[in-house]
C-alpha cells in the first residue's frame, strides 16, 4: 500500500479540495483526516460512521479543595501557568506532567484521565474513511494523528487496498509530523503568493528532514502568473517536480458549497488538471 | 489592548487582517505566533534588531550520581526518558528522548541523587525589529521540531503594555492557537462563506467561549460561497465586525506581499472602523459579564 500526504504549510491553499478530488479519483484505497483539530474532509465525503471511539490521551490535574492548606508548593513548581493563585486548575494550560501531584504534601492533587477527543471508522461513497474530532480545547493533536493513522493501515492492509489518502493539516509542527510518519510521498499544495512561497519551501525542507519524496502543486496558478515561475524555480532547484498547476476556478467553490468533490460536481478545468496529477502520482 | 487575530480554518485572511489593522492604528506592537509558517513580515518587511533563540530545558543526567533506580522514567508523563538497569559488572544507561520532553522538570527535581540537571534546547528564534513606529515580533519554530507552544509563550513574553498589541494566531483549535490567544482581551475570528470556513469557525468560536474571551468575526471573501456564516453568527448574536469582498485586485496585492491598505487608502478607514468595533464589542461582552 502506497501511502500519500497531502500537506501545504501555508493554511488555506486547497490541500482538502485536492484530497476530495484524489479520493473520487484513486481505486482501491482508504481516506484519513489527520487535520483533526479543525477537520473538514467529512463534509466532501459524508461519512456514514460505523464504529465510535473515544480518545483517551493525557491527564488533567485535579485539587482536592478540602485537604489543600494553599501552601504554594504546586503554584511554584508548575511551567504551565495552570494553576490559578486561588488554586483552581485552568484545565485548557494543564499539560498532566503531574509534577503538582507529587509534589503536594497533603497528596491534595490528583491526575484524571482526560477524553481528548473521538475518532471514527466510516463508510464513504469513495471507500472507507477514518476521521476525529479533538475535544474543544484540547492538546495532544499529534497522539490522536498516530492514533487514526494506524487505524486506517491496519484496515487498509486487512482489506489489500493500494493507496492511503492523508489530508494533512497545516503548518510544520507536531501532528504535520505525525501525519508524515510510514507516507511514501507527500503532495505539497501552494499558492502563487509570496506566503505560499515561504510556506512552501519550510515544507519541503520538512519532507526532506524525514526523507520523503516530495511533490508539488500550484493551486489558483494563474491569480499571479510571476509568483508561480517563482515557485516553479524554487522547485526545481530544490529537486522537487511539479506535478500540476490548477487554475483559479469558481466551479471549485460551487462544489464545495454543494458538499461535492470537484471530480463529481462538474466537468471543469480544475478536476481536468486533477486527473493529470492523479495520473502522475499513480505512476 | 491586546487583541489576536485566530481562525479554524487556514488560509481564511488571518494576517492579511493583523497586518492591515496593525498599519491602519498608532501605537502597535504586532506579534507573529503563527511560529510554524510565520508570515506578517513578508508585509511588513520590518528592520530586525535582534535575534533571542529560544529554548526549552531537557534533562540531562549525571552518570556518575544516577542509581538507574527508574523514578525519572516513571515520573515521566510524556514517556521521554528510558533507563536501562546495570547488572553485575555492566552500568547502565539512562536514554532521553529530547523531541518528547515537554520541560516541566519534573524528572530533575524528583530524582532522588540530584543527578538530573537541566540544559538548554534550541526550538527556534525569536526576532525584534520594527517598521516605522510599529513594534515588531516574531518567532521561527526550527524544522523537525514539533513543540510550537513554548516557543509561542516565549514570543508572548515580549508583549509591551503600554502599546495595542496584535497577535496574528496560527490555524487550528487546539494547543498552538490556545497559548497564541490566552490572555488576549479580544479575539478576532476570520473566516469565509464556504462549509469549511462554517465547520472550523464553529470550532474556533466553542475554543474561545471555553477560554472566556470575547469575540468577533471578519468575513474575508465575503462574496463567494453561501449566506451560512452570516445566518450561524446572526443566530449566535455573534458580532459581524467587517466583511472583505473578494477582488482579484486584493488577491494579486496579497500574493505580491503589499498590505491592502497601502494599495487603496479607503481600506485604511475601514480597518479603523474595524479597531473602533473591535472596541465596541469588547465593552459590550465585558458590560454582560
Amino acid at each position: 500500500m502506497k501511502q500519500i500526504a497531502v500537506i501545504s504549510g501555508k493554511g488555506g491553499t486547497g490541500k482538502t479540495v485536492v484530497t476530495g478530488g484524489l479520493a473520487a479519483l484513486a481505486k482501491s484505497k482508504i481516506m484519513v483526516d489527520c487535520d483533526v483539530d479543525a477537520a473538514d474532509l467529512h463534509l466532501l465525503l459524508h461519512p456514514l460512521v460505523k464504529e465510535r471511539h473515544d480518545f483517551r490521551s493525557g491527564q488533567t490535574a485535579v485539587i482536592d479543595k478540602k485537604s489543600c492548606s494553599r501552601c504554594g508548593e504546586c503554584l511554584a513548581a508548575c511551567r504551565f501557568g495552570a494553576i490559578k493563585t486561588d488554586y483552581r486548575i485552568e484545565s485548557f494550560s494543564c499539560e498532566g506532567c503531574a509534577l503538582c501531584s507529587y509534589l503536594c504534601p497533603h497528596g491534595a492533587i490528583r491526575m484524571e484521565e482526560n477524553v481528548a477527543g473521538e475518532w471514527f471508522i466510516s463508510d464513504t461513497r469513495y471507500g472507507p474513511f477514518v476521521h476525529a474530532k479533538l475535544g474543544i480545547a484540547e492538546e495532544n493533536s499529534g497522539k490522536l494523528v498516530v492514533k487514526i493513522k494506524q487505524v486506517a493501515k491496519e484496515l487498509a492492509e486487512k482489506q489489500a487496498l493500494d493507496y492511503m489518502i492523508i489530508d494533512g493539516p497545516p503548518g510544520i509542527g507536531c501532528p504535520v509530523i505525525a501525519s508524515l510518519s510510514g507516507v511514501d510521498c507527500v503532495l505539497i499544495v501552494t499558492e502563487p503568493t509570496l506566503s505560499g512561497l515561504h510556506d512552501a519551501k519550510r515544507v519541503m525542507e520538512l519532507a526532506k528532514h524525514f526523507n520523503i519524496p516530495a511533490k508539488l502543486v500550484v493551486n489558483k496558478y494563474d491569480l499571479n502568473p510571476s509568483m508561480t515561475e517563482r515557485v516553479e524555480e524554487f522547485c526545481l532547484s530544490a529537486g522537487v517536480p511539479v506535478s500540476g498547476k490548477i487554475v483559479f476556478d469558481k466551479t471549485v467553490v460551487k462544489a464545495l458549497v454543494e458538499g461535492k468533490t470537484i471530480i463529481e460536481y462538474a466537468q471543469c478545468a480544475a478536476g481536468d488538471e486533477l486527473r493529470k496529477i492523479w495520473e502522475i502520482l499513480k505512476s | 489592548m491586546i487583541i489576536s487575530v485566530a481562525s479554524g480554518k487556514g488560509g481564511t485572511g488571518k494576517t492579511t487582517v493583523a497586518v492591515n489593522l496593525a498599519l491602519s492604528l498608532k501605537n502597535i506592537q504586532l506579534l507573529d505566533c503563527d511560529v510554524e509558517e510565520p508570515n506578517a513580515h513578508l508585509f511588513i518587511g520590518p528592520h530586525i534588531k535582534d535575534k533571542v533563540g529560544a529554548s526549552i530545558p531537557v534533562p540531562e543526567v549525571d552518570e556518575a550520581k544516577c542509581t538507574y533506580c527508574g523514578k525519572c522514567r516513571d515520573v515521566c508523563a510524556y514517556h521521554a526518558i528510558a533507563v536501562v538497569p546495570g547488572d553485575s559488572g555492566n552500568k547502565g544507561s539512562v536514554l532521553i528522548f529530547k523531541h518528547l520532553c515537554h520541560g516541566c522538570g519534573a524528572c530533575s527535581l524528583l530524582c532522588p541523587r540530584g543527578a538530573i540537571k537541566e540544559v538548554s534546547k534550541e526550538i527556534g528564534i525569536i526576532e525584534l525589529g520594527e517598521k516605522d513606529n510599529m513594534q515588531f515580533v516574531q518567532g521561527r519554530l526550527n524544522i523537525g521540531e514539533t513543540m510550537s507552544p513554548p516557543l509561542i509563550r516565549q514570543v508572548k513574553n515580549y508583549i509591551n503594555p503600554t502599546k495595542t498589541v496584535i497577535i496574528d494566531a496560527p490555524p487550528g483549535t487546539s494547543c498552538p492557537v490556545i497559548t497564541a490567544v490566552k490572555g488576549s482581551n479580544f479575539c478576532v475570528l476570520v473566516t469565509e462563506p464556504t462549509p469549511f470556513g462554517l465547520n472550523d469557525l464553529i470550532l474556533a468560536v466553542e475554543v474561545l467561549r471555553k477560554l472566556q474571551i470575547p469575540f468577533g468575526v471578519v468575513i474575508n471573501r465575503s462574496d463567494i460561497g453561501d449566506g451560512k456564516v452570516e445566518d450561524y453568527c446572526r443566530q449566535g448574536y455573534i458580532p459581524v465586525l467587517m466583511k472583505i469582498p473578494f477582488s482579484r485586485e486584493i488577491a494579486v496585492s496579497y500574493s505580491r506581499g503589499t498590505p491592502i491598505v497601502e494599495k487603496d487608502l479607503s481600506y485604511r478607514d475601514k480597518f479603523i472602523n474595524l479597531y473602533l468595533g473591535i472596541c465596541g464589542a469588547k465593552n459590550e461582552a465585558n458590560s454582560r459579564h
